[in-house]
Parts: C-alpha cells; structure tokens; sequence
C-alpha cells in the first residue's frame, strides 16, 4: 500500500515536499487558533513543532492529517491535496496523539489486530506479537487496555503504528508519559522512518529529548510560523541550540 | 479498496462493538431493564381490563423498542469519543461508510437481542399469542432494521453535541411515523386480528421505508462524519 | 465602526422596502377579495374564511422545506456558505407559517368537529413537519462549527425531504383504515379564485421575509469576515477577535 522505495529514490528526482501548507488558518468558533501557516517539510527531515499551551500544535497535526480541516488555506501531502484527497493523505500518514484512540475493554491484541483490519490488512497474528513485543508489551497482550497505565496505553499507541510504517509521521507530545525507554523507541521509529525517506513532524515541550532526531525547529507564535535555528545535538555550539531558543521565546512572549 | 475489503473493515467494527458490550454487559443491562419497566408501567396506566391491554400491546410494545434503542444508539457513539477513538477511526484510508455499516449491524444486533427477551415479556404481560404465526416476527425485524437504520445516523450527529439525550429523539422520532404507524397497525392485524387492517400493505410500506432511507444514510453518512 | 457598517451594509435597501410594502398590499387586497366575494359556506358558513390564511400557510410551510432541502443540496454540491444562510432563513420562515397552519387548523377544527384537535391525514402531517422543522433550527442551534453545521443541516433536510412525503401517504392511510372524518378534498369554484390570489400573495410575502432574514445573516458573516481579515492580518494585535 505504502511504497516506500518510491521515496528511497530521493536522491534522483525532485522530491515531491512531504508537507507543504499555504496560509492554513484555524478558528473554533471565534477564537482564531492558528492565524497562517505556511511551512514546508522535505522527505529525511524530522521536525520539531514549538510553541506554548494553546499555541495550535496540536491543531496544526490534526490539519495535516485530515482530522480536521482548515477553515482557510490549502496544503499538499506528497502532491495529495488535503482538501480534495483526503483518502490520498490518510494512506501516507501516522499518527500519535494525546489520546491513544484505543477501546477500553479490548485486549492489547484485540486493539491491535482491529487497527490492521481498519487499515484493510489482514491480521497477521505473528505480526501483531512482534509489534507487542517491540514496545514491551509482549507478556500483555491478552490484558484489557482498561488496566493499562498512561505510558503503557502509549506504547499501545506506537505499536499500532510500528506495523503499519507512514511516509509521515506526525507525534503530538510523544514523549508523554514515556519513561526512557519509551523515548528511545519513539526516537527509533522516527530515525527509522527519515532513514526509509519519510517525514516527521514532532511537536513537544521537551525538545532535550527530541533532539537526538531533529534536523529543524518550527515554531508557533501567535498562530504563525516561524523558523528556528538547525537543532545541535551534541550542545558543542550554545548560541545555536534549540534550547537556548526555547529559553528567549518563552521569555520574550508579551 | 475493494468493495470485500470495506465489508471486512465494516465486519471489524461491529466486532468491536459488541465484543466491547458482551464484555461489560451495562449498556445491555440498562436499555434491558428500562424497557421491561416500561413495558410494565404501561400496564399499570392501561390496565387492568385484560381485553383493553390487548387492544393497546402493539403500540405499548413497539414504543418499549423506540425508547430503549434511543438510549442505546448514542451510547454507540459515545464509546468512540471517550479517548479519541473516533478520530483514529476517521484516519484509516478507505471509505468512512464502513464505520456507518460496520455500526448499523452493531445496533441491530443489540437490539435484536434485547428484543428477544422483552417480546415475550410483553407477551405475558399484555396476553399476546406470539406463536399463532410467523409474521409477526417478521414485522419486528422489518421495523427494527428501519428504527437502526436512521437511529445509527442521527446518533451520529446528536452524539457529538451537547443536550444530546434530547437531541437524538428530537431529530429521530419525527422521521419515525411512518415506520410506527405501519409496524403497529401490521402488529395489531397479526396478534390481535384487525378486520379493517391488512398487514400485508402495512409489511410493504415497512420494506419500501427501509429501502429508501438504508440507501439515503448510506449516502449521506459522508457528509455527517467528516470534520 | 458601527457607522461604516451601516454605510457598507444597508439592511433593507430600496427594492426589499418596495417590495415588501407591495406584498403587504397585494396580501391584504387578496384577503379582503377572498374574504368579501366567497358565498357562505353552506356548512361552515363564514368559518370558511380562515381558510385563506390557513390553506396558504399550509402550501408557504411545504415550499419552505422543499426550499431548504434544495439550498442545502446546492450548499454540498458548490461548498458555498451562502447556500446554508439561505436554507436557515428559509427553515425560520417556513417554520412560522407551520406553526400558523397547526394553529389556524386547530381553531377550525373547534367548531366544526368541537374538537380542539383533530387526527386529520393533512393536519397530522404538518404537525410531524412542524416538528422536522424545530429538529432542523435546534440542531443548527446546538451545532457551533459553521462548517459541520452547513454539511449536517443538508443531510437533514434531505431525509426530512424525502420522508415528509411517506409521513403524508402513511397519515392517510391510517386514517381511511380507521374511517375518521376528513376535510374535503374538493373545493367549489366560487373559492378557488380567492385560494389562488391569496396562495401568491403569501408566495411574495414568504419570499419577503426569507431576502430580509438572509440579508442580516449576510451582514453578520460579513462583519465576522472582516474581523477575520483583521485577525489574520501579519501583524495583528488583537488575536482573538
């Protein structure tokens, strides 16, 4: 369904934007939540996506995976249009959000196998187990989701889209409630996914623990966009880490 | 996707659904309850002349049926947005239709079953011969299938707004009266013998209702799903 | 700022005025010729005369949901809100005239059956579409999103569309099944005349009435526009409007 190699060949052609939006504006009810976005995001980038309480991030990721639609503005995800393609944009897009989207009073299993059949897979039992045990739920897996923990339904979360890998991953807040282990395998995932030619956007307080993964900050202010400064891993150059960023915007916001 | 794939997708949420329900049974138990109260309460207000209830048990019974699935057909919303779950639903490609389906068999597997049980209730209750013939069950599922046709699509939308107790039977059961008329008077002329009545008209009229309103939700339910 | 809307905005410009005083008057010429030249009813005598608001009302109250059901068709074909503010306004005036064929049906039903109510295949039926029309305004009231609200409004008044007919064939056949009186489905000539003028008259004052009401919505979305461009402007002050 995903063809991943058609990505791979990114070195080749012109690279089709994984994300490019125009002018995307917001509002619910009268409150005007983003104001104008205008971003793009090439396949191998992983973004990170700043901003306060409120600032419309999470918004911003339901835009773009056609969750929610734009009360201005267009966008395209790899070429598909997100207002009149939205089955196009939704084969190409996972998502991690503040709620899992999982049912209480199915098994860890049971809500996985129902996710690979919503997806029109067939539900490879093997496939389901290997999954589980990737995100340390492996001895779970016949347990009700109604006795898991914040960070267990989270790893829940990732599993279901560990076995069906996007083209672009969009993480709202994925370090929640994840202990550091959970952090590595989020931060994995997405290597994994830029590294097979895909996207990601990663929006999230804690950029300490997303910057090992991204290669670019956007954030949020006031409804807009605007560039940060390439992230540094390694902290060698002060005056350009995304921390010392996060530290003047917060501090210079009215 | 192919038209096996969205069937098999629409499959998965009815599973779900009921699997869900069969593991806490409140839901089955409350609507159960509630409608056998009723059942009885009717009894009080329109009894005790044993021939006057028989009179009266084809309307009592089938309005039983449009309170209890009222209550039920919210609630099979309501578990979808308890944790987000109706977005990550509304995120898998292929057509959001099957999310309607997949719901429509869900309740009418619910109600059925409640059916089950509250039909010979009402039978001891109101003095009804049930076994005299078949029809009659056939009436209930004709009747039952329209009810949860628009129950599970109005739901949808009253589901996610608020006052939506008073919202969904405010939208459903003006839409309603030509399937009460027709199941109640095709009941009478089955159970009680009504010599100015032909079931067999009333049966059509319950098959056309259902005809053209499964196709008109079918088609509709694009544009009251998407946010 | 109020000011400038008024100039951007008249509310009621030169024609609606015009032709809303000649609705006015062409309703009342109607009702005082259907009032004055209609004989006695030999049954009814001048209770007849209630007849000239209440069968219009009845006719205003079907065209106005068969109105909503085709802007809110053309709302999902063309996307465009526009459509939407029309059927809401057409909704409000139709369920008016509903409510005043319910209520000039009931005060004639009193003294003619001495029944304050009567199960009548006509009269029933506009009371379930009385009761579609209060279903469509409180959805529309419950339902915030302009957007959701325009698609949900549509799918609506296309089911009620299509079920107002059943409701009135099943009414119908109920009540021949149970034998009750009805009112007669024929009407003497000497009437038809008055019916017909007056049906127009109604026609040009429910049109009156749905232009002003989509005009201030008009006016409402529009000055909400403006705060919006003001909102979105790159370098605005005031975010939240």
């Amino acid at each position: 369904m995903v063809d991943l190699s058609l990505a791979r060949g990114l070195d080749q052609a012109p690279a089709v934007p994984a994300v490019e939006l125009q002018g995307i504006a917001r509002r619910f009810a009268r409150r005007w939540v983003l104001r104008g976005i205008s971003i793009r995001v090439q396949p191998g980038e992983a973004v990170g996506l700043m901003g306060r309480n409120g600032s419309g991030k999470t918004t911003l990721l339901r835009i773009i995976s056609t969750a929610l639609s734009a009360t201005r503005g267009t966008g395209r995800i790899y070429g598909h249009d997100l207002l009149n393609d939205g089955a196009g944009v939704r084969e190409l897009v996972g998502v991690l959000g503040h709620a899992a989207g999982l049912y209480e009073d199915l098994t860890a299993m049971e809500n996985l196998r129902f996710a690979l059949r919503m997806a029109g897979r067939v539900a490879d039992r093997d496939q389901i187990r290997q999954a589980l045990v990737t995100v340390r739920l492996g001895h779970e897996e016949n347990e009700r989701v109604r006795n898991f923990s914040a960070g267990m339904r989270r790893r829940l979360g990732l599993a279901r889209l560990l076995m069906r890998p996007p083209q672009l991953l969009l993480l709202d807040e994925p370090y929640a409630a994840f202990d550091a282990d959970g952090v590595d395998l989020v931060n994995d995932f997405v290597r994994e996914t830029v590294r097979a030619g895909g996207a990601a956007l990663i929006s999230t307080h804690d950029l300490a623990r997303a910057l090992p993964v991204v290669t670019r900050v956007i954030r949020i202010v006031d409804g807009v966009a605007v560039d940060g400064p390439p992230p540094v891993a390694d902290g060698e150059d002060d005056e350009a880490s995304p921390l010392r960023d996060l530290r003047t915007v917060e501090g210079g916001l009215r | 996707m192919s038209l096996s794939s969205e069937f098999a997708r629409a499959r998965a949420i009815a599973w779900k659904d009921l699997t869900a329900e069969r593991r806490t049974k409140a839901n089955f138990n409350a609507v159960l309850f509630f409608t056998a109260l009723i059942l009885l309460l009717f009894g009080f207000a329109l009894g005790p002349d044993q021939q006057a209830l028989r009179e009266a048990a084809a309307g009592v019974l089938w309005l039983t049926v449009l309170f209890g699935g009222v209550l039920s057909f919210n609630r099979s919303y309501e578990m979808e947005l308890e944790g987000g779950a109706l977005e990550a639903l509304l995120l898998y490609p292929g057509d959001r239709r099957a999310l309607f389906v997949g719901k429509l068999i869900a309740n009418l597997a619910f109600l059925v079953l409640i059916e089950v049980i509250l039909v010979p209730v009402a039978a001891i209750l109101y003095d009804l011969p049930l076994l005299s013939g078949g029809g009659f069950f056939g009436v209930l599922l004709l009747g039952t299938i329209g009810f949860v046709t628009l129950g599970t699509f109005y739901a949808a939308m009253a589901s996610r707004v608020r006052a939506r107790e008073v919202l969904l039977p405010l939208l459903l059961f003006p839409m309603l009266v030509p399937l009460l008329l027709s199941a109640v008077e095709a009941t009478k002329s089955l159970l009680v013998g009504n010599l100015m009545g032909d079931a067999s008209s009333w049966v059509r009229l319950l098959v056309v209702f259902d005809v053209i309103f499964l196709v008109a939700t079918f088609f509709a339910f694009e544009y009251v799903i998407e946010e | 700022m109020n000011a400038s809307i008024e100039r951007d905005y008249p509310l009621t410009p030169r024609w609606l005025t015009l032709f809303g005083w000649g609705a006015l008057a062409f309703l009342l010429l109607s009702q005082v010729l259907g009032v004055l030249t209609s004989p006695p009813d030999r049954d009814m005598g001048d209770l007849q005369k209630i007849m000239y608001v209440h069968v219009p009302s009845a006719f205003m109250s079907l065209i106005g949901y068969a109105v909503i059901f085709v802007f809110g068709i053309l709302y999902l074909v063309k996307r465009d809100l526009r459509y939407d503010l029309l059927a809401a306004s057409a909704a409000q005036v139709g369920a008016v005239f509903a409510a005043a064929t319910l209520v000039t049906g009931s005060i004639w039903a009193r003294p003619t059956w001495n029944v304050w109510w009567t199960w009548d295949a006509r009269l029933t039926s506009m009371a379930v579409l009385f009761l579609m029309y209060v279903g469509y305004l409180v959805l529309r009231a419950f339902t915030e999103d302009e957007i959701r609200r325009a698609r949900w409004s549509a799918a609506i008044a296309g089911l009620g569309f299509i079920n107002s007919g059943i409701v009135y064939m099943s009414v119908k056949w109920w009540r021949t099944i149970h034998q009750m009186q009805s009112t007669p489905g024929t009407i003497d000539p000497a009437y038809v005349r008055g019916f017909r003028m007056n049906i127009i008259a109604f026609l040009f004052v429910f049109a009156y009435f749905v232009i002003s009401r989509y005009r201030v919505a008009r006016v409402v979305r529009d000055v909400e526009a403006r705060i919006e461009e003001r909102a979105l402007a790159p370098n605005a002050e005031n975010v939240h409007a």
